[in-house]
Order: C-alpha cells, then sequence, then structure tokens
C-alpha cells in the first residue's frame, strides 16, 4: 500500500509553473531560514541539509494576504506539528479561509512562506498537493453520480486504479461507515453521511495532511459527533495530521492544539487546556446597571477587569475571593455575578480585547 | 528511516535522487485525470433525461418546423429549404450540445467539484482537455444519430463523402465545445454564460449560412449587405457549415443537388473551409488551454 513520503527538501532552484510537476526545485535557503525561525536548536544550512522525521507537517511565517484594500492575513505565523488534530479557530472575517486557500494552493502567496513536510506551497505546488487531502466547507461531490463514482473521480486525479483502488475504496469505506451507501447517488445521502463521502475522498490518497474547511458546517449535533468521532479515527489508525477551521468553540476545544485568530493574526496558540488555564481557574462575569462604577471599584481594588458590551470580565487566580466584597459594596448595582472555568471565548476575549461575534464590543482594561 | 538517509547534499548526482523522490508519486493521473472528466460528462448526460430528450428532440423539431414552414418562402436555385437546412441543422445540433456541455464548467465550479480537481497533482490543462472532449464527443454522437436519421429517410445517401461528413462533425464538434469552454471558464455564473451564448453563439450560427446563403457582395449591394457578407465570411462557423454543405450537395452523397444550385450565393471551396476549419479547432484548443491556466475567480468561491 502507498504511502506519502516526507523528505527533505533539495537544493536546486528553478522555477516551477502552475500545474505542472514543480518538484524538486527548492529554495533550501528559504525554507532553512524558515525552519531555523521555529526550531533554532538544529542547523539548516542550504548546501547540507540534515532533518528529522519530526518534521512539522505546516510552517507558515510572516503571511500577508491582501484583498483589495483590506488584510486578510496580516504577519501570521504558525506551526503544525506533525500528527496533531490542530484547529484554526476565529470568527468569520478572521482569515481562516484564506489561510486554507493558501495552503491548499488554490490562491497564490503574496506574502511570506507556507511549507508542508518541508515542502514550499510557492514553489513546489505539485509535490504540496501530493501530501494533501482537501475537504472544503462547500461540497465537491458530484450529486448526479454515486458515493462509489465520486471516489473512482478523485482516484483519478492521482492516477490509483486498478486492485489497489478497489482496495482503497474497500478500506475508506469501511472506515467511515459508507459501505452500504456506495452505491447510492450522492444528492440522496444525508448532510452527515455527504461529510462522510467528502471526507473519504479526502483521505483515499493518504495524504499526509489532512486540510479541512469547516468540517461540521450544516451537520446536526449528532452527525457533528459522528465526523469527529471518525476524524480522531482516522488520526489514530492513518496517523494523518489533521488541521481544521472552525468558527465554533466547543469543536476547537476536540482538538490537541489549536490557534486563535482574529483580524488576519495569530493571537493566542496551545492546547486548548493549556489556553483556558492562562485565564486562571475561574471567570468573574458581572452584570450591573452601572458598569463604570463597578469598574471603578474594581481598579481601586487592583483587580484587572475588561469591560464588554453588556457586561465585565474578571479572569484572575481566586477570582470567587472578590465576590463577597464586590456583592456587599456594589451590591445595589449589580444585576448579576457568574463565576465560571474559562471558556475559549473568555481567551479570545482575553487575547483580543472583543466578544468572538461582536467586532465593536470595546474593552478597557 | 535514519538521519543518514535524509541527509542531502547539494552534489548533482544526490539533487537528483531527491527531485525524483520529492515527485508525486502518483503515476499515469493526467491520463487518468482526462478520462476521468470526459467519462463524467457522458455519465452526467444520460442521468439527466430532460438533456437527452432536448438533445434527440430539438434539432429534429426544427429541422422539421424551420424545412417545411419556410420551404414556399426559399428560392435557391430551386433547391427546397429542407435540404438547403441540413447541413444547418448539423450545426446547430453541434452548437447546441458544446453549449450545455461547457455549461457543466461553472456548474462544476458552483457545486465545489472543479476545486477538488484544482488542488489535486494533475496540471490544468487536463481539466480543459478531459471537458472538450468529453463534451465534443456527446455533440459528436449526437450528430452521428442525426445522420442515421437523415439516411434513413433518404435526404442523405451513402456515399465516400459521408467519411467528411463524419470528419467534419467532429472537428465541429471538438472547436465548437473548446469555444464554448473559453467563455464559460471566467464565469461564474450560468446567466451569463446565457449571455455570451445570446451574443456570441447563436449569432455565430445564424450568420455562418446555416439559415440563410451568404449574400454575395455585387456592384450595387449596399453597406449593409456587404458588411453582412463580410461578416459571415469572417465567421469560422461559415467554413464549418461550407464543410457540410459541400460535402452533402456533392452528387456522390445522393444527389441531393448539384453544385450549380448553389452559385446564386457565397460559399468557400471545399479545401478553404477544410483548412479554416482545421485551424479553427486548433486556435480554439489553444486558446482553452491559455485561458485555463489562468485563476478564475469563481476559484476562491
Amino acid at each position: 500500500m502507498w504511502q506519502p513520503r516526507v523528505h527533505a527538501p533539495v537544493t536546486n532552484a528553478t522555477s516551477g509553473r502552475e500545474g505542472h510537476s514543480a518538484v524538486g526545485e527548492t529554495t533550501c535557503d528559504v525554507i532553512a531560514d524558515h525552519l531555523a525561525h521555529y526550531f533554532p536548536q538544529q542547523t539548516y544550512r542550504s548546501n547540507e541539509v540534515t532533518l528529522s522525521t519530526t518534521l512539522p507537517a505546516l510552517v507558515a511565517s510572516s503571511i500577508r494576504y491582501r484583498y483589495d484594500a483590506s488584510h486578510a492575513l496580516d504577519g501570521l505565523d504558525l506551526s503544525v506539528a506533525s500528527g496533531d488534530i490542530f484547529a484554526l479557530l476565529g470568527p468569520n472575517g478572521s482569515g481562516k479561509t484564506t489561510l486554507f486557500r493558501l495552503i491548499s494552493t488554490l490562491a497564490m502567496i503574496q506574502e511570506g512562506e507556507i511549507s508542508v513536510f518541508g515542502h514550499s506551497v510557492r514553489k513546489q505546488r505539485a509535490a504540496v498537493r501530493s501530501l494533501l487531502g482537501v475537504v472544503f466547507q462547500n461540497p465537491s461531490l458530484d450529486p448526479k453520480l454515486t458515493v462509489e463514482e465520486n471516489i473512482r473521480c478523485q482516484a483519478a486525479l492521482y492516477g490509483i486504479s486498478g486492485q489497489d483502488l478497489r482496495k482503497r475504496i474497500q478500506a475508506v469505506s469501511e472506515q467511515l461507515g459508507l459501505e452500504e451507501r456506495l452505491a447510492t447517488p450522492t444528492e440522496k445521502l444525508s448532510g452527515g453521511l455527504k461529510r462522510r463521502a467528502e471526507l473519504a475522498k479526502g483521505i483515499l490518497h493518504q495524504p499526509k495532511l489532512l486540510l479541512l474547511d469547516e468540517p461540521s458546517t450544516g451537520l446536526d449535533p449528532a452527525s457533528r459527533l459522528d465526523l469527529w468521532h471518525a476524524i480522531q479515527q482516522l488520526r489514530t489508525e492513518s496517523g494523518v495530521t489533521v488541521l481544521l477551521t472552525t468558527h465554533l468553540l466547543e469543536e476547537a476545544d476536540k482538538a490537541d492544539r489549536i490557534a486563535i485568530l482574529d483580524r488576519g493574526a495569530v493571537v493566542a496558540e496551545g492546547p486548548p487546556a493549556e489556553l483556558r488555564a492562562s485565564l486562571g481557574n475561574q471567570v468573574l462575569s458581572i452584570r450591573s446597571t452601572n458598569m463604570n462604577a463597578v469598574i471603578a471599584w474594581l481598579e481601586e481594588h487592583s483587580v484587572p477587569c475588561q469591560k464588554l458590551s453588556d457586561q465585565i470580565l474578571v479572569s484572575i487566580p481566586n477570582a470567587m475571593d472578590i465576590v463577597a466584597p464586590l456583592s456587599k459594596q456594589m451590591g445595589d448595582l449589580i444585576q448579576s455575578i457568574t463565576l465560571g472555568q474559562p471558556s475559549l471565548e473568555d481567551v479570545f476575549i482575553a487575547k483580543t480585547g472583543h466578544r468572538f461575534w461582536k467586532y465593536d464590543a470595546s474593552v478597557s482594561a | 528511516m535514519s538521519a543518514a538517509e535524509l541527509k542531502h547534499t547539494s552534489h548533482s548526482s544526490s539533487s537528483e535522487a531527491a527531485t525524483s523522490e520529492l515527485r508525486p508519486p502518483f503515476r499515469n493521473n493526467v491520463g487518468s485525470t482526462v478520462w476521468m472528466l470526459a467519462k463524467r460528462e457522458w455519465i452526467r448526460f444520460f442521468r439527466q433525461r430532460n438533456r437527452v430528450v432536448a438533445a434527440v428532440g430539438q434539432p429534429i423539431f426544427f429541422w422539421l418546423l424551420f424545412g417545411t414552414g419556410l420551404h414556399s418562402a426559399f428560392r435557391s436555385g430551386g433547391q427546397d429549404f429542407m435540404t438547403y437546412y441540413l447541413p444547418g441543422t448539423f450545426a446547430l445540433i453541434v452548437l447546441f450540445t458544446a453549449i450545455f456541455t461547457t455549461i457543466s464548467v461553472i456548474e462544476d465550479r458552483k457545486e465545489g467539484f472543479l476545486q477538488n480537481v484544482l488542488v489535486a497533482p494533475v496540471p490544468r490543462w487536463t481539466i480543459a482537455l478531459g471537458k472538450i472532449l468529453g463534451g465534443g464527443a456527446i455533440a459528436f454522437v449526437q450528430a452521428l444519430a442525426f445522420v442515421a436519421l437523415t439516411l434513413a429517410t433518404g435526404n442523405l445517401g451513402f456515399s465516400p463523402a459521408l467519411l467528411g461528413i463524419v470528419a467534419a462533425l467532429a472537428i465541429a464538434s471538438l472547436a465548437l465545445t473548446a469555444l464554448g469552454f473559453m467563455f464559460a471558464w471566467p464565469m461564474d455564473s450560468t446567466q451569463g454564460f446565457h449571455a455570451v451564448m445570446s451574443l456570441v453563439l447563436l449569432p455565430m450560427w445564424l450568420l455562418s449560412g446555416a439559415f440563410f446563403p451568404i449574400p454575395p457582395p455585387t456592384a450595387g449591394s449596399g453597406v449593409g449587405q456587404v458588411a453582412m457578407h463580410w461578416l459571415m465570411r469572417c465567421n469560422p462557423m461559415s467554413y464549418l457549415v461550407s464543410c457540410l454543405r459541400h460535402m452533402m450537395l456533392s452528387p456522390s452523397s445522393g444527389g441531393l443537388a448539384s453544385n450549380s444550385e448553389v452559385a446564386n450565393y457565397w460559399l468557400p471551396s471545399l479545401t478553404v473551409s477544410w483548412l479554416v476549419s482545421i485551424v479553427f479547432l486548433v486556435v480554439t484548443f489553444v486558446g482553452a488551454w491559455m485561458i485555463v491556466l489562468r485563476p478564475a475567480k469563481g476559484d476562491l468561491k
């Protein structure tokens, strides 16, 4: 059974053309600098490159991308380790989909560099494409074809045929529970099954890096759980690295690591639990008829806080300790005080100064 | 894999070895992609029953409707309109089918199928080739079905010229599908394509001598007639229709009419018609190949 191989970059730099085998024509200098930025303990030189097998699945550095006058990505840096399920979390317009398009080679990089297992997305597009499995947010299944026919179309793109193809179809359909649906026209499938069929197409050629753009869009809660089970199973059984974009906080929470994007840049990155822990173990959410008075009281007592449009957030260790004195002294002005564990939205607010869905809610700290 | 195995140097031999290792491990995916895209056009065609009905019914309907309806109004050396209109009917079959198959480029982009192909390790020209071969084959087979019908009805006779007719239909099918592809590729809506169809493709057919003869400019011709003559003369489709007309009118093809009957209107010679048709095929293929290399705005939707 074929497995995509990962190799160190080679050294001859020549230009490649779109759609042709623009491989082997790299740029060690760029990639060496690139890797050295993230892995300074190792030495990378243009004429003698030694890499370990633990190459990062994806490295993006100083990515800038503009649509006319607006910056979709503004100096984004990111590294995804091999074997991780990595989530890009951000509200609509944060740059997730643009980054997805750049990695998947659909859009040309304007500024910065992205490498996939050491292969430059800018200069080794064919090699990068062979390592990627891509599942778009919008369905890519042909509704007039059956599930198996759609999978066979995908196989043709990668030159997979004959006995190998039959084995792979059997393997992916078993893995994703599609054995009974192979002969069903995709227009007759439920949303969850369509997503599974998309996933089957995405993993058929055994990619090293699977890109999923908003994989849960349009799915009911049960189908979402189902899909996540399939993704985790894929990682366990195939060792594939998964990079997904999402605007669903609960979905990002299931990833090994997440990067929170805001206005085209990464504002926080790490395992979800670690990011939440960075805010302390408790978060106070205070609603008041006079928020300015409450903020003045908190500042007077040296308690850092953030003002949102409708509430004040206090995320410090042992936040509960201020509940009693606050209630006692400002009780008339307090509508409610909620104490809870920090969520990813709290992390987002702490890092960006605004709510996940509302850019206009400014914060005074 | 040991660290030593992963060590690469800039020496040409090792670089060459590394380069070969870096090539995508997918073999023969260009051929399989072209075949898949072409075959998919056929599957989609036959699974959309309305398309099949329209494809078979429309040209027969047009031929009978115009052929009989305009019979008394048409004068061309004693030739009846059904005979005159036969090559135009073939051109219409090919043109309409080419239009409808190339609309699938826009649908593929909207349905997301095309994005999937664009991120696969295949050259973009495979998309153009697959779609043109698939769509062109549908148009060609449909035209062949009409050839069989006209043979059965006696409007076309069995003769060596039949081979030429088949070859001309093959060229017309591929060239017009490639032309449709060139228009469809940059578009992100089928409405836009319909506008092109109304403004460019249908007038191309109407001004090809398919529906009415190309007026010859004479000393007494007005500006309009001269302009019309040159417009029709510069239309590559005029030469495709002319190819068919020459072979269908040839006495060896069954003696539908003699060449003297076409003396009243302008008709390029058979050799010129073949040459221009072949050049038209090459130009549309090169155009489709060039246009597919350019990113379309719909790619990012």
